[in-house]
């Protein structure tokens, strides 16, 4: 693992990214991807969490015994989920109402867990910590491109500044609702996942049987 | 070993096996202590910017439940235009007792002197206050347009607390609106759908006779359509906590007494 820190800040944007990668975080990312100032502050939250559950996990991680690792690092997490929470209820009123439940569902969030098993419990902690940004920017990477085209194509605005006039105020453009409720982000997490691996020929992982025989007529 | 020794007793708890029994139960109560300690520590220091926000948000969805909401307002200007009074719920009377603008009706609710224990508790709320702050909109020449008044009540997981707004006649409807509750995003939590608080609109609490009709449910009753609110689709038990706490507080042990001096036109 001779990975530069540059590497591992990089890496999980595009060529280990959580989301379009490892399909980890889904679930939230359904969730907070119809406007993207939630998804942008959604994205500050796990980004912090991320790294500095790393890092405290990694400046421990001699000390940890392995029978009582996993809740030792859920301990940290989640303690640092309720400072995150307890600060947005404090400055970011609005959209602690909003997130609801899905700031402390970052405790549950698999990147966090994944970072810290794999990574964290192995690697210094400043390299723990560079790696918590580089995955908690990758995930944020994909909730604001979901983000973007949820918000544009389904209320016509970017940040809640219309960009497309919508029919309901007068405008031309008929929004398309569907793009509001959490399943239309499947579609455009797998269309992205789609367009990664288009791209990125080496991401398509090998089939798991292949149909024998090919030149046997 | 000389050099175990010379590493003092913090080294060689750094050294020893992090399996051992002694190490796991020590790092199980630190990490424990100095997490607890933290978040403490941010719950403490962060309340009193809290507890603004929340004030702030309490006062945006008094105006929201009016009617009067509009995107990028002053919360805390728009909000003076209502005069808060604070309500002796047994006569049906203002008190003068407390400082309207800051009594506390849910403290009040805790303090033996201020409250009462409910036998009948329909909507779960264990003590009442006898005293609510309720809040009066009049109109430019000083009659009365609408009341807003505090509901709460336990849902499926939580309390709901909330405001309904009924217009000067003490029978109809304005709106109803929930500030603060826990209920499952997605189902009990639609009771912040605006389509759904919307059915409030227009809907009557009394029928002909006075009688309390007002129904939230999956069926029409009897009353009529003018006193059914449809209830929340997968979220029955929010639907019924909801009925509960309107019927509670519309009735003899909550607003009667306000509404019935609101009807005969005495304020």
């Amino acid at each position: 693992m001779a990975q530069t820190k540059k590497d591992m800040l990089v890496d999980p944007l595009v060529d280990n990214n959580p989301i379009t990668l490892q399909v980890l975080g889904i679930c939230s990312a359904l969730a907070v991807t119809s406007s993207l100032q939630v998804a942008f502050v959604m994205t500050l939250a796990v980004t912090f969490v991320t790294a500095f559950s790393s890092m405290f996990i990694s400046m421990l991680r001699n000390q940890i015994p392995s029978s009582i690792r996993i809740i030792v690092q859920m301990v940290i997490i989640a303690s640092l989920v309720i400072l995150v929470d307890q600060v947005l209820k404090a400055y970011a009123f609005e959209i602690s109402k909003t997130l609801s439940v899905f700031v402390g569902l970052i405790i549950t969030n698999c990147i966090v867990m994944g970072r810290a098993e794999a990574f964290a419990m192995s690697n210094p902690p400043v390299a723990s910590f560079v790696d918590g940004i580089g995955n908690g920017l990758g995930y944020g990477l994909i909730l604001m491109l979901v983000g973007i085209i949820r918000e544009l194509f389904g209320s016509g605005s970017l940040f809640g500044i219309t960009i497309l006039e919508t029919v309901n105020n007068g405008g031309w453009y008929v929004p398309n609702g569907m793009l509001l409720l959490p399943p239309s982000a499947f579609f455009v997490i797998g269309l992205l996942i789609w367009g990664f691996r288009t791209w990125k020929p080496q991401q398509v992982e090998e089939r798991e049987y292949k149909i024998q025989n090919v030149e046997a007529h | 070993m000389a050099d175990t020794q010379s590493k003092g007793l913090i080294g060689r708890f750094l050294a020893a096996s992090p399996d051992s029994v002694g190490k796991t139960l020590f790092i199980a109560v630190a990490v424990c202590l100095v997490a607890s300690m933290i978040v403490s520590t941010a719950a403490v220091s962060l309340r009193p910017v809290q507890e603004v926000n929340r004030k702030r948000d309490k006062q945006l969805n008094v105006l929201q439940v009016a009617g009067l909401y509009e995107p990028g307002i002053k919360v805390a200007e728009a909000f003076a235009a209502f005069e808060p009074q604070v309500l002796d719920l047994e006569t049906g009377e203002f008190t003068d007792q407390f400082d309207a603008a800051n009594f506390d009706d849910l403290a009040a609710a805790q303090d033996p002197e201020l409250s009462r224990a409910l036998d009948n508790d329909p909507a779960g709320i264990g003590r009442q206050s006898r005293y609510k702050t309720v809040y009066l909109l009049r109109e430019e020449n000083g009659d009365l347009d609408k009341v807003i008044l505090p509901v709460h009540g336990y849902g499926l997981w939580s309390t709901l607390y909330g405001f309904i707004a009924v217009e000067e006649n003490g029978n109809d409807i304005f709106g109803l609106q929930f500030y603060q509750h826990g209920e499952t995003p997605g189902l009990g939590a639609e009771v912040d759908n605006p389509r759904w608080k919307s059915l409030w609109s227009g809907k009557k609490l009394h029928d002909e006779s006075g009688e309390l009709q007002i129904s939230v449910a999956k069926a029409q009753g009897p009353a009529g359509p003018d006193h059914h609110i449809d209830a929340l689709a997968g979220a029955t038990l929010t639907s019924v906590g909801v009925d509960n706490l309107v019927k509670f507080w519309m009735g003899e042990e909550g607003y009667a007494p306000f509404l019935a001096a609101l009807k005969a036109g005495e304020l």
